[in-house]
């Protein structure tokens, strides 16, 4: 059979293979989402929901509170949903590979002479792709509701950049969490723990109209760098930056997600090798 | 057909593995398996099957002792051993949302098969596992036994060179089993080793050359069937298993 071996190879040669796998694995996750695009409704419902219930039901007083007309409160609430979406995309990862290690699919993988990292970095790949969609989905909602991006193509970008840095952050966060959890039911069941990290930020409400303690948690939200900053390259509304935390926020929005993945990725891969046992 | 027909296919040598609040699961196993053959590992539920068969295909890794699969180590050079084997669990491990064609040509890329051999290989292993109506439609509308075929299927995608087959009838129908125990046999014939696990002699009786009866993480008795139905009385029945519990088996091994 044409079958390449993948031992006894040099390193340019296994990490070609090893890109080929991740995106094999990536191209599965992607797959089963049009077998099953209502999975993609799970983790979109609740951002979708955001939109309407902070931008129209409580957009005109949370404005008031704000000082902000209801109009300009929604080109300020938008970012912060923006990265909420990149927030709850946790879920999905991790109850994924909860079940991957319940259904035997990884245990399958580790089976093969694929390369086993390549397990989890399709997964974060198949993340990225699917926070575009869910991007493009939420944006397309904030359109409607009047949102406007008011910066250039390149602070677009940036932006943009910004958002797929945080959702990569989370996705080895997820994949970390999906190796430790019992199953896919606890990760369920643990999933509202996703709303202080959304909301506790300055996602929803400048972190200044907090109490004072949980401000004081919400600025140094990794949320909040990228919202802050996402904000300005969007050309949207923010709130006076009256913190260090949030001076520093565009230093931050890069800082946080790469000391994030740095933590994670190699964890996950620790956790990975050590099912073993 | 193979290259190294003097060494065993596989062969462990005092294989120890217990986990922490388990105790002792396997207990010093010793095994050889030769090349071309398909040998029975038989034993009651709990007895360590799926242990052995899971250290073996380097999913579980050994606490003392020496397993080799191909002359190969699988501490040593697990991905070696990746190379040369195929595994179907004790349960269906395939993507209950992606279709059956799908499953076998993804695992098919991740065996590191050209795109268009990938292809070709699920269309030939549809065909023989009786698939074909049902390739493009999810896994989680397959019965239990088309599930299990496709199982089969995808650790066949690639010719391996030893097979690990754990409770391969298990919840299968009749006429289900019969395809599985056809397919093995073939398999055989064209000079893949397979080692099987079960629970039943009757299955071990039909596809085996040779069994070894694993009891609480050791081999107890061993033998061609003919040789093993002898010292019990040539009954077939389940009884057997009764037969493997502890007192009788001391006698018989
Ligand atoms: N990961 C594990 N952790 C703890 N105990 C285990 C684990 N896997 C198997 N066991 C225990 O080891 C024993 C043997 O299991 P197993 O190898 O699955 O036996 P068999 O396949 O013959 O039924 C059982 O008592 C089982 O509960
Ligand atoms: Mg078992």
């Amino acid at each position: 059979m044409t079958a390449i071996s993948a031992e006894l190879q040099p390193l340019p040669a296994r990490l070609a293979w090893f890109a080929a796998d991740t995106w094999v694995v990536a191209r599965r996750h992607v797959m089963r989402l049009f077998h099953r695009p209502d999975e993609l409704l799970g983790t979109l419902l609740i951002p979708v929901m955001a939109v309407l219930m902070f931008g129209f039901v409580f957009g005109n007083a949370l404005g008031a509170a704000m000082t902000l007309p209801g109009d300009e409160y929604r080109e300020f609430l938008l970012p912060g949903l923006f990265a909420l979406t990149m927030a709850f995309g946790i879920g999905n990862t991790t109850i994924s590979v909860a079940s991957d290690i319940r259904g035997g699919v990884l245990d399958r993988m580790r089976s093969l002479p694929m390369s086993p990292a390549a397990v989890l970095a399709g997964r974060s790949v198949a993340d990225l792709l699917t926070a575009a969609v869910e991007l493009a989905i939420v944006m397309g909602f904030g359109t409607l509701l009047g949102w406007h991006w008011h910066g250039g193509v390149g602070a677009l970008l940036a932006a943009f950049g910004l958002l797929a840095l945080l959702r990569l952050a989370f996705s080895w966060v997820g994949i970390l969490l999906g190796l430790l959890v019992s199953g896919p039911e606890a990760a369920m069941k643990y999933f509202a723990l996703l709303f202080p990290l959304a909301m506790v930020a300055d996602t929803v409400i400048p972190t200044d109209l907090m109490p004072d303690g949980l401000a004081g948690v919400a600025r140094w939200n990794p949320l909040s760098a990228t919202v802050i900053t996402t904000r300005r390259l969007f050309g949207n509304p923010s709130a006076p930056t009256t913190s260090w935390v949030a001076e520093q926020a565009p230093a931050l929005a890069v800082a946080w997600p790469v000391a994030i993945i740095a933590v994670s990725m190699p964890l996950g891969l620790v956790r990975l090798r050590r099912i073993a046992r | 057909m193979n290259p190294q027909s003097g060494l065993p296919a596989i062969l462990c040598e005092d294989v120890r593995k217990s986990y922490p609040r388990r105790g002792q699961v396997l207990d010093g196993l010793d095994l050889v398996v030769e090349p071309g053959t398909i040998h029975g590992l038989l034993g009651p539920n709990g007895a360590g099957k799926t242990t052995a068969v899971r250290i073996l295909s380097t999913l579980q890794r050994l606490d003392s002792g020496r397993a080799m699969v191909t002359g190969r180590d699988v501490a040593r050079d697990p991905a070696g051993v990746r190379e040369r084997i195929g595994v179907a669990g004790q349960y269906a491990a395939v993507d209950e949302i992606l279709t059956g064609r799908q499953n076998l040509q993804m695992f098919g890329r991740l065996h590191h098969l050209r795109a268009r051999v990938a292809r070709a290989r699920a269309d030939k292993l549809l065909e023989r596992f009786d698939l074909v109506a049902a390739a493009d439609r999810p896994v989680r509308h397959y019965s239990g036994g088309m599930r299990r075929r496709l199982d089969l299927a995808v650790s066949l995608i690639r010719s391996a060179r030893v097979l690990f087959l754990d409770e391969p009838s298990t919840g299968l129908d009749p006429r289900s089993r019969n395809d599985v125990w056809d397919a093995v046999r073939e398999l055989a014939g064209s000079g893949t080793t397979v080692l099987l696990t079960t629970q039943y002699l009757e299955e071990a009786d039909r596809l085996c050359s040779r069994i070894s009866v694993l009891d609480h993480g050791r081999i107890v008795a061993e033998g061609s069937p003919a040789e093993l139905k002898a010292r019990v009385g040539g009954n077939l029945d389940d009884a057997f298993l009764h037969l493997t519990g502890r007192p009788m088996l001391v006698g018989v091994a």
